[in-house]
């Protein structure tokens, strides 16, 4: 039972996506450039490339937090102009609000958006259940574990039903174990709901075991370099699919596109530390 | 797929603090009872000194001895001060000093919240400020008993500005420092601009704002005292004035120590609604092992 893309307008689509900051020497730094990415409905898409290539760049042009210096960035139609509608973004610091309890921070989204204090709390209960949290409601961030804080901003990402969820690195400061366990968590809870993703990570095990398809994104300024289709059935559990003979080939092939990258990267911060 | 009913990654089940050995509890008390054993030595050798020195060798007329200043405040307690009942002068001198650390705090959170977080505001009125900060803001106080006239206004007028530029830097201090990533996830999940500011911009830079307000309390002390000694007809501080007046020094000292009761009572509830507010605060002080 294998999950089709679903034909027909992308959900993200960008195209030539050019970003360069300006440098505090009066210069500019391009981070990424000509990048054309799409991404059909209900897609997964993982984002691999090496260290600072500019893959948060890509997905905060999405999210509209930034603009594209040139190109185009459409999102479910329209071009990004701000925030587009029905977008998630789970960032990889922790974005939890250290003075609020584990429910009014799952509630956040709903009551920014009108809903009234009670039925907000009522729906960010049932978002507690479904992490795994039940019973640290009234807990602050700073009493929760890391893998806790994380499911509360999976949770307060989620409960806003988002169509577009864009991820960046976010189980990357977890320890192996949890992170899995995330893995398996987020792929429960995004299974069905239709929503495009892009999840952008250094860890090739996780891009290939969470995606139906792995971007590889070159050396910064970076741009696509590879778009390789991830065929493992759904759904799956995270610790035993890459066990797969399927899991190693994919590995193989992602790793031979994104080696000479990572290489390159390596070479040029050796020669600006030398 | 079932999920686990708790979570993998729970923090271990916190326990209460294990059982100590009574040896070392009793020598944790035998530390306590020396510590406060010392200090009250310190004090009665301090006004031991003080009373002996005052009695043989130095004049009490200029310096004022223990005994004169304990004689002192009962009078005041008992038969009333010159100016009517201590308690009078104690209410007058509190009511101006709260009422100018409120407003001033209340002036030096909006204005520092609003320029913390619009840069064009601050570059504009930065030279501004800087400027009013310099001036010795207690000179001021001679200024407002001419514009408001002797009664409290002119005090609480005093302790505003003493408390505003106090309260402001650190509002503008904590609103600036905002961490991005928070206003960035606010903004995703739907929060207007109204909504960052209140729900992420103010909780955010409140303490920073709660460190300064405990100064604060202390300048608006200062702006009503002073503001009584430059003219006035009730208050602590005119007390201390007449007693300077009447060189009497005993006066002076029992004023001292009855500001620095209202001072300390108001310390202690500052502390007590600044960890009300920062309980989410991972410093928190429940785990009270140790001596």
């Amino acid at each position: 039972m294998t999950t089709q893309p679903t034909a027909g307008e992308y959900a993200i689509s960008l195209t030539a996506a050019t970003k360069a900051f300006p440098t505090r020497d009066g210069g500019s730094y391009t981070a990424i450039r000509d990048v054309d990415l799409t991404v059909h409905r209900g897609e997964f898409v993982t984002v691999v490339g090496p260290t600072g290539c500019g893959k948060s760049t890509t997905l905060a042009l999405v999210s509209g937090l930034h603009a594209a210096t040139d190109g185009d960035v459409v999102v479910n139609g329209s071009p990004v102009t701000g925030i587009p509608d029905g977008l998630g973004y789970m960032f990889q610091q922790d974005a939890v609000l250290p003075w609020r309890t584990v429910l009014d921070n799952i509630a956040a989204g709903p009551r920014y958006r009108g809903v009234a204090k009670n039925e907000a709390r009522d729906h960010a209960r049932d978002w507690v259940e479904k992490v795994g949290l039940g019973g640290f409601e009234d807990y602050h961030p700073h009493q929760l574990s890391g893998g806790m804080r994380k499911r509360v901003a999976l949770a307060q990402t989620l409960i806003n039903e988002p169509s577009i969820l864009l991820m960046d690195e976010p189980f990357g400061a977890l320890d192996v174990q949890t992170r899995e366990h995330m893995q398996d968590l987020l792929l429960d809870l995004w299974s069905g709901t239709g929503a495009a993703v892009v999840f952008v990570t250094h860890d090739l095990t996780e891009a290939i075991a969470l995606a139906d398809t792995v971007v590889v994104m070159t050396a910064g300024p970076a741009t696509v370099k590879d778009s390789v289709p991830v065929t493992l059935e759904r759904p799956r559990k995270v610790e035993e699919i890459r066990l797969t003979t399927e899991f190693l080939e994919l590995y193989r092939s992602v790793w031979d596109s994104l080696r000479v990258e990572v290489e390159l990267t390596r070479a040029r911060g050796a020669r600006r530390a030398a | 797929m079932t999920l686990p009913t708790a979570p993998l990654d729970a923090p271990g089940v916190v326990v209460a603090a294990p059982s100590v050995e009574p040896v070392v509890v009793r020598r944790r008390l035998r530390i306590r009872w020396k510590v406060a054993a010392s200090r009250l030595l310190l004090v009665v050798l301090w006004l031991g000194s003080w009373q002996l020195v005052a009695s043989h060798w130095i004049d009490p007329f200029i310096y004022s001895r223990p005994t004169d200043i304990a004689d002192q405040l009962v009078t005041w307690f008992t038969d009333g001060t010159s100016q009517g009942s201590i308690w009078l002068q104690i209410r007058v001198t509190l009511q101006e000093a709260v009422a100018g650390f409120l407003i001033g705090s209340l002036l030096g959170i909006v204005f520092g919240v609003l320029l913390g977080r619009s840069r064009f505001l601050a570059d504009v009125c930065a030279p501004f400020i800087k400027g009013a900060n310099a001036i010795p803001r207690i000179v001021l106080a001679s200024l407002f008993v001419i514009w408001f006239g002797f009664g409290m206004s002119s005090k609480i007028a005093t302790a505003v500005v003493l408390v505003f530029f106090a309260v402001f830097f650190n509002a503008f201090q904590g609103a600036r420092e905002v961490d991005k990533t928070l206003v960035d996830n606010a903004r995703i999940l739907g929060a207007s601009r109204r909504q960052i500011l209140t729900t992420i911009v103010l909780p955010s830079a409140t303490t920073w704002i709660l460190a300064s307000l405990h100064t604060a309390f202390g300048f608006a002390l200062i702006g009503a005292i002073v503001g009584e000694f430059t003219g006035a007809d009730k208050g602590i501080g005119l007390l201390i004035a007449h007693s300077q007046g009447t060189f009497n020094s005993a006066g002076i000292y029992a004023g001292m120590i009855i500001s620095t009761v209202l001072a300390l009572g108001a310390e202690v509830i500052l502390t007590r609604v600044e960890s009300r507010l920062l309980s989410w605060r991972p410093n928190a002080s429940s785990a009270g092992a140790g001596i």
